[in-house]
């Protein structure tokens, strides 16, 4: 894999109308051979980027560079990349195959060469057997391989996926997401995938850059999006979280004094590392699952709350245990059902300790 | 639907009321027409009853059939005109930004607003000798002249010769495809309001321009607004009679005028009976031909 800038965005600004301002000076760099996720809930712009890659849109502001060439007035037919559409947007006048070969026949590639790129495209997402069928005749995944096919004929420099696996059931889902790394990985193009689905977006990409209102928020690998978010945005969009309120009081060498009443106010205040400059008001956070329930204090933890439980939710591998703490604060805990003894014995109502790490512990300025 | 078509009551009332409109004051009078087809003509133009093929015989000898065959052809080349003018007409539409479709959609519809006699009038005003569009290219005639004079070409135009325009086969075909235009860009038009719009784009971002996006992916799949709004035009434009008894010439009687003629000035019911339902049998078959090719092969939409 080439180290190098397959896509660049710089100080994109997308408005529709005077009020509307769908991407609000967005700059990424994409490297040749990502997989690239757009993640963000609807209505954030992701989708409004993605299209501005493919050419249907305009940037209002900013540049957008694919391999080196500004896109500036290169239309959608002209461009180095190609588009799964979230419908797939399969014509359905035209058999599997002439779906496949359209991109080829209407840039006039020679019939042999046609024959034998469409040939090797259904069989990278196994589709020889349904090539002469109509689009009416194929199930929803199907239908997304052909789309797929369509795409990867044209040997483009990039994929662009808007929202592939919304409109298919979980199970299928779940296929594809492996199905499509598999691919990516065969292929060797990059692919810019736009989701409104973290787990998707966790699982499938090598990078992820979470968007909301038109911003970008963060853009890193899974697990640092996942174990390090850099707002509470962020921390709260993917995954769970239990966020509290807290104060800085102080700061010594890469740690930070926090008070947070709502789980400081039976051990004091608490220390958490913490690289940067940390001033003022912070969101305190935690992982559900990094936190532990005991019936006795935990005399060696140095986060500690004494919590009421109000609601279990059993999930089969685990179960959700919702708690107040003595402060009125809720706090979640998914705890993994290891053995058939259900959620550890715990019921509503029991009073218990929650406690973590520190360095489990996440602090949030923005 | 289905609770809804169980309940005996509430589909009877609904359903009953325009049934009996239709029955009464369509079936039967058409019943009736046909039983006249098969009739004689008194002297005086009584309708006697009978049974026979006389009417039917009369109506495609040679004279009736040219009629026939000369309105099938202007109805042709006028749904011909009327597609070539509609189709981007009602593309223009169905693209539009949303705040200007309305609008639109609204002047297309608007010429029903006001009676066709009027309409046609209007148009006899703009195609006469000494009509609208002759007093224009006088005027532009003159233009030129005065042009030509000034650079030192006088008599380059020669004398202006006013068109003729109306009366005749093409005057016909003009008002035809003026009529006839809303009643196909308003299938096209829905037909494509209702096309995902990722088809067009996905024909776009795979290479293809606009032109052969138009022809490859939007024409095929508006095909079944495209078939309804020219079949609507042609057959309408087929029975049509107050545009050729307006605009045409002596030799562009259709036969709609035909069947006119033989329940006026005629007075001969039994003939325009049979007149009228060869023409309606004509229709039939053209939609029976676009339902078995519809059924057939599975429409895109």
């Amino acid at each position: 894999m080439v180290d190098n800038t397959i896509i660049s965005i710089r100080d994109v600004v997308k408005r529709f109308g005077s009020s509307v301002l769908a991407v609000n000076n967005v700059s990424l760099d994409i490297k040749q051979g990502e997989f690239f996720a757009l993640l963000g809930p609807s209505g954030c712009g992701k989708t409004t980027l993605l299209r501005i890659l493919a050419g249907f849109e305009t940037p209002s502001e900013g540049q957008v560079l694919i391999d080196g060439d500004d896109m500036e007035r290169v239309e959608p037919n002209k461009r180095p990349v190609n588009m799964v559409f979230q419908s797939y947007a399969v014509f359905p006048h035209m058999t599997v195959r002439q779906n496949v070969a359209y991109g080829l026949r209407v840039v006039g590639t020679p019939k042999p060469e046609i024959d034998q790129r469409v040939q090797e495209s259904l069989s990278l997402v196994q589709l020889e057997e349904l090539a002469d069928r109509k689009p009416d005749e194929l199930s929803g995944g199907q239908r997304q391989r052909v789309a797929l096919a369509r795409a990867l004929v044209k040997h483009p420099k990039v994929l662009l996926l808007d929202e592939p696996l919304s409109a298919l059931d979980a199970k299928l889902r779940e296929q594809m997401q492996i199905e499509l790394v598999h691919l990516q990985q065969t292929v060797g193009i990059t692919f810019v995938i736009v989701t409104h689905d973290q787990n998707e977006a966790l699982s499938m990409a090598d990078r992820v850059a979470v968007m909301n209102g038109g911003n970008v928020l963060q853009v890193a690998s899974p697990t640092e999006l996942y174990e390090y978010p850099n707002c509470r945005f962020v921390a709260d969009f993917i995954g769970k979280m239990n966020l509290f309120d807290g104060q800085v009081v102080g700061v010594k060498e890469g740690q930070v004094v926090v008070r947070a009443d709502a789980i400081t106010a039976h051990i004091g205040d608490i220390s958490v590392p913490f690289g940067d400059e940390a001033r003022g008001k912070v969101g305190i956070a935690i992982r559900p699952e990094k936190v532990k329930l005991d019936g006795e204090e935990p005399k060696d933890m140095p986060i500690r709350v004494r919590a009421k439980v109000v609601e279990v939710v059993y999930y089969g591998n685990e179960s959700h245990v919702f708690l107040q703490s003595t402060s009125g604060a809720k706090i979640t805990a998914n705890i993994k059902n290891t053995s058939r003894n259900t959620h550890a014995g715990i019921v509503k109502g029991d009073q218990l300790w929650v406690s973590w790490c520190p360095q489990d512990t996440l602090v949030l300025t923005s | 639907m289905e609770s809804w078509r169980k309940n005996k009551l509430a589909f009877s009332v609904l359903v009953l009321p325009p049934t009996a409109w239709l029955v009464i004051f369509f079936t039967v009078p058409l019943l009736i027409m046909w039983v006249y087809s098969f009739a004689e003509r008194g002297p005086q133009g009584q309708i006697y009853l009978a049974v026979n093929f006389a009417n039917y015989a009369r109506a495609i000898e040679w004279i009736h059939l040219g009629i026939i065959w000369k309105s099938v052809w202007v109805a042709a080349i006028s749904t011909a005109i009327t597609f070539a003018v509609g189709f981007p007409l009602a593309m223009g539409i169905a693209f539009a930004p949303t705040r200007w479709k309305n609008l639109l959609l609204l002047l297309v519809i608007l010429p029903f607003w006001t009676n066709l006699l009027i309409r046609t009038y209007a148009w006899i005003a703009v195609l006469r000798t000494r009509g609208f569009l002759n007093f224009g290219l006088e005027w532009l005639h003159d233009e030129f002249s005065a042009f030509f004079a000034l650079i030192g070409l006088p008599d380059v135009m020669g004398e202006f010769q006013a068109l003729e325009l109306l009366y005749n086969q093409k005057a016909v075909v003009i008002g035809l495809v003026y009529v006839y235009l809303p009643f196909l860009v308003l299938p096209i038009y829905a037909t494509l309001e209702k096309l995902n719009k990722s088809y067009l784009e996905a024909s776009l971002d795979l290479g293809a321009g606009h032109w052969r996006t138009l022809f490859s992916v939007t024409m095929p799949l508006a095909m079944p607004g495209v078939v309804s709004g020219c079949l609507l035009a042609f057959i309408l434009s087929m029975g049509t009679f107050l545009t050729p008894a307006l605009l045409g010439g002596t030799d562009s009687e259709m036969i709609g005028n035909l069947i006119a003629r033989q329940f006026s000035s005629s007075r001969d019911w039994p003939f325009g009976s049979a007149l009228s339902f060869l023409l309606l049998y004509l229709t039939f078959i053209i939609l029976w031909v676009r339902a078995s090719m519809a059924s057939r092969k599975r429409g895109p939409i």
